[in-house]
């Protein structure tokens, strides 16, 4: 086997110096009725070759582009990787390394993590931001918790257009903890009713996504103004950041916490995970905040570096009164999204979201002119709701045939949706592909 | 002694992205315009984020020049104590990188998703048969998530039984994740001491263990590399007293094929696929942190499940008593494909070997250290080794000089100060894909350090001299936070 270097001369050689006869001597400490009898029962061992076809065949059973075309977003989304930042983000100095406790030989990763949270907390509007959490759900429950925290309240109020998985992802967190959620439903304009907030009590925070599951932007400066008491935190939650380089951030629009998905900025989608938890903060909040954070110092010879700091936070210094339990994080993805935030730069980046917004509005624009309903009115990003007449669900399975999907049927999530569909269209969109799957849906 | 590996090169210096660049250059190629302009918004337009502007190159020079200021397994050995730094085979890159994966929408229809299903559907299998556990839920992303999950698990089942509990027994061993785990679930953490053999004793676990606690955690084998012997007599007092034992399976990989979990009693336990099951650990993630659990159990699973009908697979739902979801979507599936592929390539025999040269390696490391450096429990060892800086004591040098001046030497520090039942601790896991060479050169270069202590101890107190940075003012860091540039 290529990973094991040992001859049976080595193994010889060593198991005489620690005067052990054999490889299952090394075991016999282990009480015999521990010990396991029979061999294991999995697949005998692939060379690489037939790996590579086996994962080869595998693959090749799954909807991808360029064959598929698929204009489906909610929380993944397809956008294009440069070469250089995928590049980079695959060497192994920074793949193969482990979490960076001993910081003389860990100083990349740590620099490297140092600008992924200085460029998050300046496209996130806040002032200070983690080195990542595993992702938009498990962020957002974080987010919950700590608002819990900071405020000492029992309840939080969640937008019922917050990503439907992250809502079910912080119920599963609150379910032990006595903490109550409380649900705000939606108005026909797409937006979160706010209206119910003014009678909810003991109110540690309030969770609105911008912008939300149906695509459209909230109207957060309300959202601000609506807080019932000044110890209440407003959570500003998000699946697509990029939507940061067209529209107000977060913390512009007055968030204590904001915190999401950041898969858009340079990482592959891969089924979901592993994705990247962005979480950014008020400074004032800063040592009630969850997960791992880089901080400046200087060495012995007074020289510029970086080290994993504030840790009486964590869970190896704190144990039971942590913030979080959070110790593996997902840094290599924050790494990946540094990169993807470098290569395009301020301009870039603005620029990619103006291209995003304006190859969905073409595509709305296209529904809208063949007869389709858009039934929520307010500005949206990369993606929208669009209603469909009501025998759809067998054009969509037609469509499916021609390799087209066309968006994610609502239904399944918000059963008074019933034929509304969630439609995404990015840089990656071609517009004579939008231009063929209006023209198929056509009735 | 061979040439020692540590040494100086040509490094390079490298300024803050945000000190670089000027307006105007760009790093990516924007995908053609065919489209029109469509008015924004104005109340809700913002001015976009302030990012310096680089060309392609200048990027590429700074995160390259940043890499090579790190040390990592792919250049040396890495013996990180409860860590399992092996290393990660690149076919497992490749395998994650093809683009049906790679690509792949998680609300993809579930007919055209097999492949990833299947995949993943396989991985449960081989997991449950690894571990001898019934059922496996790849959804946590990370050993803690793990952990949180089985604390889940924990709080439905005894939900179910009729009444929830409110402690939970951590024994003084444990990673700090254990009681964080818990608390988060709403459990008293209530320590337990491990005994002069470094071990639980039944008797310790029952005086404690009542009809309001919940349950056990143990690592097994422990974080001093040692194999819970009483961990049967232990399962048994805790289900007598109708609370669950909790496997934290961190330290698995000395024990493939060779210890039936599911056989100790344990009724929860999670893996981390970034340590036994090879996916490279990213500078700190992303892992993954599978739970296996004892059929008992079983309902209470996250949900979505990967269910096999006939041939096909799909994703199921209907689990009436599931704790509910953990993640946004199924886990870490680019982790899973790449463990996935590393099963696929050891097979049963190899899998089994790993651990036995995981744990020949340490044993080896014990052996041969053993006198130069103190160690408190001289009993066989697992894929892991503890010493401390006791002998060292005289010479007013300490664990953090000694493994600073490893660093010098071209090596990783072990895990250090950790198990806290061993005052000055050195946890050495060598793993299984280090050669016998690489380890005497370790060896060579520990007993090395151990003479300078005696005899030159400013060596270690000024280490390490050959890397980017000397040591760095960590306190400063604290009291006076610059977390963004």
């Amino acid at each position: 086997m290529r990973y094991l270097p040992h001859t049976a001369d080595d193994i010889a050689t060593m198991l005489k110096a620690v005067q052990i006869d054999s490889l299952e001597g090394l075991f016999a400490h282990i009480p015999q009725d521990c010990r396991r009898r029979e061999t294991l029962k999995i697949p005998e061992a692939l060379t690489e070759w037939e790996l590579n076809d086996h994962m080869d065949a595998l693959a090749a059973t799954m909807a991808v582009s360029p064959e598929y075309k698929v204009f489906m977003g909610a929380g993944s989304y397809a956008h294009y990787v440069p070469a250089a930042a995928s590049f980079l983000a695959g060497r192994s100095e920074f793949v193969t390394a482990y979490t960076p406790y001993q910081p003389e030989v860990s100083q990349g990763t740590l620099q490297a993590i140092y600008e992924y949270q200085t460029l998050t907390a300046r496209l996130l509007g806040l002032e200070v931001a983690n080195a990542s959490q595993y992702d938009g759900a498990s962020a957002l429950a974080e987010a919950m918790l700590m608002a819990i925290r900071v405020s000492r309240k029992k309840t939080v109020a969640v937008s019922s257009a917050v990503h439907p998985m992250y809502r079910r992802v912080l119920a599963t967190y609150f379910e032990p903890t006595g903490f109550n959620i409380r649900e705000l439903p939606y108005l026909p304009d797409g937006t979160t009713d706010l209206g119910p907030l003014k009678d909810m009590d003991d109110l540690g925070g309030v969770a609105i996504q911008s912008p939300n599951f149906f695509g459209c932007m909230e109207n957060l400066e309300a959202a601000k103004q609506s807080l019932p008491d000044k110890k209440t935190l407003l959570v500003i939650c998000f699946s697509e950041p990029l939507a940061y380089g067209l529209y107000k951030s977060p913390g512009q629009c007055g968030a204590d916490i904001a915190c999401g998905e950041g898969q858009s900025l340079g990482i592959p989608r891969t089924f979901g995970g592993p994705g990247l938890g962005m979480f950014a903060a008020k400074m004032k909040y800063v040592r009630n905040m969850p997960g791992r954070l880089v901080g400046q110092t200087v060495d012995e010879e007074g020289k510029r570096g970086h080290v994993l700091t504030l840790a009486t936070r964590e869970q190896h210094i704190r144990r039971e009164k942590a913030t979080s339990n959070i110790c593996t994080n997902h840094s290599l993805c924050a790494l990946a999204a540094v990169m993807y935030m470098a290569s395009l730069g301020g301009s870039g980046f603005k620029e990619l979201a103006r291209l995003n917004y304006d190859k969905a509005e073409y595509l709305k624009e296209a529904l809208r002119k063949a007869g389709f309903k858009l039934p929520f009115s307010r500005p949206t990003f990369n993606e929208f709701v669009v209603e469909f007449p009501d025998d759809f669900r067998k054009t969509y399975q037609g469509l499916l045939q021609k390799k087209i999907i066309a968006g994610l049927p609502l239904v399944d999530f918000y059963p008074e949706l019933k034929n509304h569909y969630l439609l995404c269209a990015t840089e990656t969109t071609a517009r004579a592909d939008m231009d063929a799957l209006v023209k198929e849906i056509i009735p | 002694m061979k040439e020692i590996l540590g040494t100086t090169g040509l490094i390079f210096n490298e300024p803050l992205l945000w000190e670089k660049g000027k307006k105007g250059r760009s790093g990516f190629s924007l995908p053609r315009r065919d489209v029109e302009k469509h008015p924004v918004d104005k109340q809700l337009g913002g001015p976009g984020p302030d990012f310096p502007d680089l060309s392609e190159v200048e990027v590429v020079r700074h995160f390259i020049r940043l890499s090579q200021w790190n040390f990592s397994v792919d250049s040396g050995m890495y013996p990180l104590g409860s860590c399992t730094m092996k290393y990660n085979p690149k076919t497992n890159e490749r395998q994650a990188a093809r683009s049906g994966f790679a690509q792949a929408h998680p609300l993809l229809p579930q007919h055209l998703s097999q492949g990833t299903l299947k995949l993943m559907y396989d991985l449960e299998q081989y997991l449950n048969e690894i571990t001898g556990m019934d059922a496996t839920s790849l959804q946590p992303a990370a050993g803690a998530h793990g952990e949180l999950t089985g604390m889940l698990l924990f709080y439905a089942y005894h939900k179910s039984q009729g009444a929830p509990r409110s402690k939970i027994i951590v024994p003084d061993t444990a990673h700090g994740t254990n009681p964080a785990s818990a608390a988060l679930c709403g459990y008293r953490s209530v320590p337990v001491k491990s005994n002069e053999r470094g071990v639980l004793s039944p008797q310790a676990v029952g005086d404690i263990m009542d009809t309001d606690t919940a349950g056990i955690m143990v690592t097994n084998p422990n974080t001093l590399g040692l194999f819970e012997e009483n961990i049967k007599a232990i399962s048994e007092i805790v289900h007598a007293k109708g609370g669950l034992v909790y496997g934290d399976g961190a330290n698995m990989n000395a024990i493939m094929g060779i210890v039936n979990m599911g056989e100790l009693g344990i009724d929860v336990l999670h893996l981390n696929l970034h340590k036994t099951f090879s996916s490279p650990h990213g500078g700190g993630g992303p892992g993954a942190g599978p739970v296996c659990v004892r059929k008992h159990l079983e309902p209470f699973l996250p949900v979505p499940r990967v269910i096999k009908q006939k041939e096909r697979y799909a994703l199921s739902e209907d689990f009436p008593e599931t704790i509910g979801k953990i993640h946004a979507f199924y886990g870490n599936v680019g982790v899973m494909i790449r463990s996935y592929s590393y099963i696929l390539s050891m097979g049963p025999e190899d899998l089994k070997k790993a651990s036995q040269l995981a744990v020949l390696n340490a044993a080896y490391i014990k052996d041969q250290l053993k006198g130069t450096f103190h160690l408190p429990y001289d009993r066989p060892c697992m894929h892991e080794c503890v010493f401390s800086d006791k002998l060292q004591e005289p010479y007013k040098v300490t664990t953090l000089d000694i493994v600073k001046r490893l660093m010098d030497y071209g090596f990783h520090p072990p895990t250090i100060y950790f198990p806290l039942v061993v005052p000055g601790a050195i946890m050495i896991e060598p793993t299984e894909t280090e050669s016998k060479e690489d380890i005497d050169l370790f060896i060579e270069s520990m007993q090395a350090i151990a003479k300078e202590a005696k005899e030159n101890p400013e060596l270690l107190h000024a280490a390490p001299r050959k890397t980017k940075r000397r040591r760095l003012d960590e306190t400063a860091a604290a009291r006076k936070p610059c977390l963004t540039g």
